[in-house]
């Protein structure tokens, strides 16, 4: 008797607490009520995938090109993210809502979208899509890809030349091919300068371990194990994980450079404590590249088909944020002239 | 007496998804949204034939998850290893339908033997370190997880099992139309079904049947309930432990072929590896009934896929995931009282019986 008691009395409680939350209703409703005043016509919808925003890297990237677009094209965006353990289903569904609601362009942010959104594009053929390092063959699909080989060519060279002990390393995220692009380069570049150099490479997790980007306690590690080795200058390109590096570098304190990625993590807030040992960072325009679509939208001419971002395009490069890059600059450029006009070609793995 | 068990059954579970309401509610009123503009966003989406039909696909799965949980938990064997167990299900299946271009039933059958073997053969190692080393299943499957992840990782990148399916993507050979079970489109004409659905609804039957009508099931229940009673009465516990492990593991085989043969079609890097630990809430949650487990993974499900509609409120997907760890938590902890008191009261009610006797006496 006492027990039916106990768990009527949670039920009212649980009962009141439901009443008095939904009687604020209204007030909560109007403060959340989107502030736009006159519609625009653009609606930008971007997927990001996983845990998306927030690893001041790759994901980042990308909202720097929307929330440019916003700004100066008066867009209006909506950004969702897949969550852990997305399907190609759920991923899919994802793109549909924001479809069927009207977002165009839909800007998917990472090639595990690819299967999602070749499905969605098939069946919302007025819709423009776009995919960041993927390609995905349909005629309203802008594939946008990059050269990270080139770019990390170029951090390769201001490497070799800014080491003092002949010993760099290379932190890479999950050992998939992309990656690898960016250890191809990195390498090539920094034995063009010393041909001797030794180069110490780690990646934070296998192939389809989806936790290699958000281990920062293990790419501190691993790049504490090679300072302790001799390397002085290390180049992560591992994103949510890169932020260990930084912290290992930042330990090792001055003599040592940390090379960042994706985004010009030297400027990047939340690694303000990190910016005085950011040499450069290999840059990956993600935000040029979503802006361009964007765009396209907004002038009727819409970006589709495979669009190579490389250095030729300035879809890739190095940031010189940091005066301490300027010694190396001479030699970054000249490297990258000689790709450009077919000198030197970089390989992808 | 039996109808009073079941709704005092329900009420764990009725009271689990009360306070995760009425928590979340607190919890969007505290970052300024809607309550009532995110519950009926909810309720509507997630009622719309689309939205249906993914959910019951995605409850497909978690509900062979739970399934392959619960048989353990009936003998007191806590399989944490479903993960481990059914990735490389999914990979073995994966890659043997991929290369099999046979009448759909042969191939079907084939992959699905496949899986379940697979997954049983990995939670037999748990079984044997159990039985003959005595290593608790707790640590020897949690372990055996992540060999799992690493061998399929080895397996698709270095070996053969893998080739670049699309641009940045490895995974097992692209399964043929012949092998697939894509099912049919009966709620939303577009959005189809799973046909290993069906499959599933058989084998709960199939659960309940020898659980509740077969010597095995009783066994099995004996030596849950009670070990030692159950090897008074001549039952063998190790063979029983080994046999649970692998029909738990043979189970949890099962749990990524409804998205492998009615959607991915090919076992790739991007596969989800921890629907394992869904199983695990949804059997606790259902109280290894397959009845209990059915509507637990249901209501899971409707709360995955309706998140995608609260990021386009513009409320964070994680609040789902709030109310499913609440649910959890509440109706476990709702068990375990409704279970002292009924221990109480059994004393009581002896301690009466006593009293009277003596006095009678």
């Amino acid at each position: 008797m006492l027990k039916g008691v106990k768990i009527a009395s949670v039920l009212a409680a649980a009962a009141l607490v439901l009443t008095g939350c939904s009687k604020s209703d209204n007030g909560a409703a109007a403060t959340t009520a989107p502030a736009t005043s006159a519609a625009p016509a653009v609606k930008v919808g971007m997927a990001y995938d996983q845990d998306g925003k927030g690893d001041g890297s790759f994901n980042d990237a990308a909202y720097a090109g929307l929330s440019k677009a916003q700004a100066d094209l008066g867009v209006e965006i909506k950004e969702v993210n897949s969550g852990s353990s997305a399907t190609d289903a759920s991923r899919q569904e994802l793109l549909t809502l924001l479809a069927t609601d009207g977002y165009n362009p839909v800007i998917a942010v990472g090639f595990a979208y690819s299967t999602a959104l070749a499905a969605t594009a098939a069946q919302f053929p007025d819709t423009t899509f776009a995919i960041v390092d993927s390609v995905v063959d349909a005629p309203n699909v802008g594939s946008l890809v990059f050269a990270a080989e080139q770019g990390s060519y170029l951090v390769g060279v201001i490497a070799a030349s800014a080491s003092k002990t002949g010993h760099i390393g290379f932190i890479g995220g999950m050992e998939i091919d992309l990656i690898k692009a960016f250890e191809a380069g990195f390498d090539q570049g920094a034995k063009s300068v010393n041909p001797s150099i030794k180069i110490d490479s780690k990646y934070m997790g296998a192939a389809g371990d989806n936790t290699a980007w958000n281990v920062p306690d293990k790419a501190k590690a691993a790049s504490a194990a090679m300072i302790g080795k001799g390397a002085d200058v290390i180049y992560a390109a591992a994103g949510g994980s890169g932020l260990g590096m930084f912290q290992a570098i930042k330990e090792a304190g001055a003599g040592h450079w940390a090379i960042g990625v994706d985004s010009d993590q030297y400027n990047v807030p939340s690694l303000a404590d990190y910016k005085d040992f950011i040499l450069t960072s290999m840059l990956k325009r993600v935000d040029v590249a979503v802006y361009d679509v964007i765009k396209g939208v907004v002038d009727g001419a819409p970006l589709t088909g495979v669009q190579n971002f490389d250095l030729a395009k300035d879809g890739v490069g190095y940031s010189s944020s940091n005066p301490a890059v300027a010694d190396f600059a001479a030699a970054a450029d000249a490297a990258a002239a000689a790709i450009k006009d077919g000198t030197v070609t970089v390989a992808t793995k | 007496m039996k109808l009073r068990r079941f709704l005092t059954s329900l009420i764990a579970p009725l009271l689990g998804v009360v306070v995760s309401i009425a928590v979340t509610a607190a919890i969007l009123v505290f970052i300024h949204a809607s309550v009532s503009g995110v519950f009926s966003a909810m309720l509507k989406y997630g009622t719309s034939p689309r939205a249906e039909t993914l959910i019951l696909n995605l409850a497909t799965t978690y509900f062979l998850s739970a399934l392959a949980v619960a048989i353990g938990f009936k003998m007191n064997l806590f399989n944490i290893g479903v993960n481990g167990q059914y990735v490389l299900g999914a990979v073995a299946a994966g890659a043997v339908a991929g290369n099999l271009t046979l009448p759909k039933p042969i191939s079907l059958t084939i992959t699905i033997l496949v899986a379940m073997i697979v997954g049983a053969a990995w939670a037999g190692v748990a079984a044997w370190l159990k039985v003959s080393r005595g290593v608790s299943e707790v640590i020897s499957t949690i372990m055996l997880n992540f060999i799992a992840i690493a061998i399929i990782s080895f397996a698709i990148i270095r070996t053969s099992v893998g080739t670049e399916t699309a641009m940045n993507i490895r995974g097992t050979k692209v399964i043929p139309e012949s092998g697939m079970l894509r099912g049919s489109a009966f709620i939303d004409p577009k959005t189809k079904v799973y046909g290993f659905f069906f499959v599933t609804i058989f084998i709960g039957l199939l659960y309940w049947f020898v659980l509740n009508r077969t010597r095995f099931g009783y066994d099995l229940r004996a030596t849950g309930h009670s070990a030692s009673a159950a090897r008074v009465s001549g039952i063998e516990a190790k063979r029983m432990t080994t046999i649970t492990m692998l029909i738990s593991g043979a189970l949890a085989g099962l749990v990524g072929l409804p998205y492998l043969l009615g959607d991915a079609a090919s076992y790739n890097l991007n596969f989800p590896t921890d629907w394992g630990f869904t199983g695990i809430a949804i059997a606790l949650l259902g109280r290894n009934n397959p009845l209990g487990i059915a509507f637990g993974a249901l209501l899971w499900a409707f709360l995955d896929v309706s998140s995608g509609q609260l990021i386009l409120e513009g409320v964070p997907r994680e609040i789902t995931t709030i109310m499913q760890g609440l649910i959890v938590f509440v109706v476990v902890m709702s068990y375990e009282i409704v279970r002292r008191n009924q221990i109480k009261s059994e004393q009581n009610r002896v301690a009466k019986a006593l009293e009277a006797q003596a006095v009678s006496a």
